[in-house]
């Protein structure tokens, strides 16, 4: 006697794996969302046979999403093939007949885990950031009902307070990744903990961009042709990571956000951390007919 | 000719001479909690420039009304006009959530006697004041940096310590964190809940000494709300004396501390020293 | 600086004052069936013994004590004012405008020097700070105050120093009427005749002037009439002695 004897094979009860409630919630969530660019919206965050932690919200988000014609890239840190995207992009592939790609170029959906593609999103994309922590107020009022009333009311004056403190006390903002931006000139959200890098990519887009967090049960969404704005001061600009000059050791290409490797023997190296991006430049130089795309940064310079 | 033994004096007219209109009145102020009655039919009415100390024990509606006068409480009845520059007069009980805190934030300002109501403990001073500007706006880092300075220094504050978190400061400093932050939008108004109450009795006269100054510089209006009657006297032009809710006597300050009219009043004053 | 000859400045008519005290449950009759007029440029003196009202009727002018009957008809710059009976506001801008009052106590601030209490006035006016400073520091040094103190904080001067801080600021800015409670009481003889000196002046440039004075004799040559007031028993109705001239 063994389990497979006792049971029965799995079979999904329902297409894409939620069933027809909860989809239609996460459905009318996302709708709610769209309509009001950086509220969050709470929703009832479905089991998923993956822990809370791991991409639950972006997973719902994207399983509401999928048709069986739909192409789904899954990204971790910007790679393909990590262990936790590939599993992701498996499971939404067996549990709704899309087609898996690692290609930016071909996807209708992208689901990320901190970081944006370098190649430009289209009017027919959508982007799904895995957030793990939605509220940007959190640090500066840790009591929920507050915080909320504090978005009602557009009162945003704690969290300006707490960057002006930051430049007081270490002379800069220190706030690396998941920048606190306006949205639509209402909203305060948190893009994710994606790096500074990635946050102009959100302003006045083509694409539709939703942020998900399954523990926490909230989403909230970036409409195409939004302006996503980090929060600075007149008199000091917003600056993104000092990559431009950067090289990817891998690939050859530059001008792209890195992920730094350290030497044993001190210093580092850098490989891009758009990891389909350094594949497709690789075989373009060994000669394959390979399309790149065009890219929100040019020369390491954000040029959107 | 007979002398009548209840002989008041005739009621006063209103004002023929002043032509500069009031900038606060409040008609008909009615609130209660319950079976307690805060407030009963109070009027009050402010001039701009003018100090008008408000005085009564415990219990005697003097906190609710300052507090009605920050829009944090409506009454059951009655209503509330500010004159401000170009705003239109209304009933400012009838505002809405965002209204009434956006011209709180721009016209009014006050100072609790508690230093923790109204200050953020855990970030600088020069952040408490920058808070203000921010709400209003203010989006340069260096003018935010250089109004907080001035309001400081204004509120005699050591600008060696503007960075300073207010729980590492004396109750004095507190409270003149407090009111540089009251001041740094220039508000039309000042409100003062017992700013001094608390303090050292030599801190309580520099703190005194420093409102007093403000006020004769910027000609700032301030409602001060006190149950000290000597600080009262210090700072106020007129003076409304409260108990139970009612508004008792009002007049001149010096009119009302040396020939009061009411038997509360004429006991309040000859019970202190 | 013409003056209208004519109308009277003030004009009392009746004025009565009775401090109504309830925690003793009696009534104090202070004077009454005061009337006079006053024009500009006229000295009016109040005499009589210690008790008689004459603290007591000029601060009821001045409006710190509230008249029971009469009226106290004033011709301000703005207009014809009952201030017996007018708004407290009205007061505070007359006081603020056209009266002043001065009595034997500083009001000491803690912290703002002789020469700034003294030049006040002159600032509130509009007068530019330096001005007003130098103004300031004449007068101190004619009623005698020594120079080490006008940057001095007057909180910590003696009596007579700090009545002639008081004096020099109060008669800095000359107002329309001008009430004196006792301004000489602890003057020295130099500081007493500064005061004669600058009230004359004030006198010969129009100021209505009444005062209550401990050494009359000071101020003979300025008097132009005089009131005599007596206390009389708290209960009794009758004959009111007033010499009303």
């Amino acid at each position: 006697m063994s389990l497979a004897t006792l049971t029965r094979p799995w079979a999904a009860t329902s297409y894409g794996f939620l069933d027809a409630s909860a989809k239609r919630e996460l459905r009318r969530k996302m709708l709610k969302a769209i309509a009001v660019p950086g509220c969050q919206m709470p929703y009832a965050s479905r089991e998923v046979p993956m822990a809370r932690g791991w991409g639950t919200g972006g997973l719902q988000v994207t399983l509401t999403l999928v048709n069986p014609r739909s192409t789904i890239k899954v990204i971790d840190q910007g790679a393909d093939d990590g262990v936790n995207a590939a599993s992701i992009r498996r499971f939404i592939s067996r549990v709704s007949g899309a087609t898996e790609t690692w290609d930016t170029l071909a996807a209708s959906i992208v689901q990320s885990r901190h970081r944006i593609p370098e190649e430009t999103l289209r009017e027919d994309q959508v982007l799904v950031l895995q957030v793990p922590n939605p509220e940007p107020l959190r640090g500066v009022e840790p009591n929920m009902s507050i915080a909320r009333q504090m978005h009602a009311d557009a009162d945003y004056g704690r969290l300006w307070l707490t960057l002006y403190e930051q430049i007081v006390r270490k002379g800069r903002i220190m706030q690396g990744a998941a920048y606190p931006s306006l949205v639509n000139g209402r909203h305060v959200m948190t893009p994710s903990p994606i790096p500074r890098w990635d946050v102009p990519k959100l302003n006045m887009a083509k694409h539709l961009t939703f942020l998900s967090a399954g523990r926490e049960k909230r989403l909230h969404a970036v409409p195409p042709y939004t302006r996503v704005e980090p929060l600075v001061f007149s008199d000091r600009p917003y600056r993104v990571e000092d990559h431009a000059e950067l090289v990817c050791r891998r690939s050859g290409i530059a001008g792209y956000f890195m992920n730094e490797i350290p030497q044993d023997q001190g210093g580092s190296v850098f490989e891009v951390s758009d990891s389909n991006l350094g594949i497709k430049a690789i075989r373009q130089a060994g000669g394959e007919s390979v399309e790149i795309g065009a890219t929100w940064y040019e020369d390491g310079e954000y040029s959107a | 000719m007979s002398m009548d033994m209840t002989m008041v004096p005739a009621a006063l007219l209103p004002p023929q001479l002043m032509q500069t209109p009031a900038l606060l009145t409040m008609t008909g102020l009615t609130r209660h909690y319950g079976e307690v009655r805060a407030l009963l039919d109070v009027d009050v009415t402010v001039y701009p420039g003018e100090v008008l100390g408000i005085v009564g024990e415990s219990g005697s509606g003097k906190s609710t009304l300052l507090r009605m006068m920050n829009l944090e409480d409506t009454p059951d009845r009655g209503e509330y006009r500010l004159r401000l520059p170009g705003r239109e007069d209304g009933n400012l009980f009838a505002l809405g959530r965002y209204e009434r805190r956006m011209l709180c934030a721009h016209h009014i300002g006050i100072v609790y006697q508690n230093p923790h109501l109204g200050l953020l403990m855990r970030h600088s001073s020069s952040g408490n004041v920058a808070e203000r500007l921010l709400i209003a706006g203010e989006r340069s880092f260096e003018v935010l940096r250089s109004k907080a300075r001035d309001a400081l220094d204004a509120s005699e504050f050591p600008l060696s310590r503007m960075d300073a978190r207010p729980a590492e400061l004396s109750g004095g400093m507190q409270q003149r964190v407090q009111l540089a932050k009251a001041i740094a939008l220039e508000p039309a108004l000042l409100l003062l809940d017992e700013p001094t109450t608390g303090l050292d009795v030599s801190v309580q006269a520099l703190v005194l000494d420093t409102l007093k100054r403000l006020q004769r510089d910027r000609n700032i209006t301030m409602v001060l709300v006190s149950h000290d009657l000597g600080v009262i006297r210090t700072m106020a032009d007129r003076v409304l004396v409260m108990r139970h809710g009612a508004v008792v006597e009002q007049g001149l300050a010096d009119q009302v501390f040396q020939d009061p009219q009411h038997p509360y009043t004429q006991q309040l004053v000859h019970a202190k020293v | 600086m013409t003056l209208n000859q004519h109308l009277p400045l003030l004009r009392v008519e009746g004025l009565g004052k009775t401090f109504r005290m309830y925690h003793l449950d009696s009534m104090l009759h202070a004077f009454e069936g005061i009337s006079f007029d006053l024009h500009a440029g006229e000295f009016l003196l109040l005499k009589g013994r210690n008790g008689a009202g004459k603290s007591t009727l000029l601060r009821t002018l001045w409006r710190s004590y509230l008249p029971v009957t009469g009226h106290i008809w004033y011709r301000s710059r703005l207009g014809t004012i009952d201030l017996a009976r007018a708004a407290d506001v009205d007061i505070a801008l007359l006081r603020r405008q056209e009266m002043g009052f001065v009595t034997q106590f500083l009001n000491a601030r803690p912290r703002v020097a002789a020469q700034d209490i003294v030049a006040e006035p002159l600032r509130l006016a509009g007068h530019p700070a330096a001005e007003a400073r130098d103004q300031a520091r004449h007068w101190l040094g004619e009623f005698g105050v020594r120079e080490e103190l006008w940057r001095a904080y007057p909180s910590t001067f003696s009596g007579g120093e700090q009545q002639k801080v008081n004096l020099a600021r109060a008669l800095i800015l000359p107002q329309r009427l001008l009430l004196l409670d006792e301004p000489t009481a602890s003057l020295d003889v130099r500081a007493r005749s500064a005061l004669v000196r600058r009230l004359a002046d004030l006198k010969a440039g129009g100021v209505a002037i009444i005062g209550v004075f401990h050494h009359p004799g000071d101020v003979t040559d300025l008097i132009d009439r005089e009131i005599d007031l007596t206390t009389h028993p708290v209960s009794s109705h009758n004959e009111l002695i007033h010499v009303a001239v």
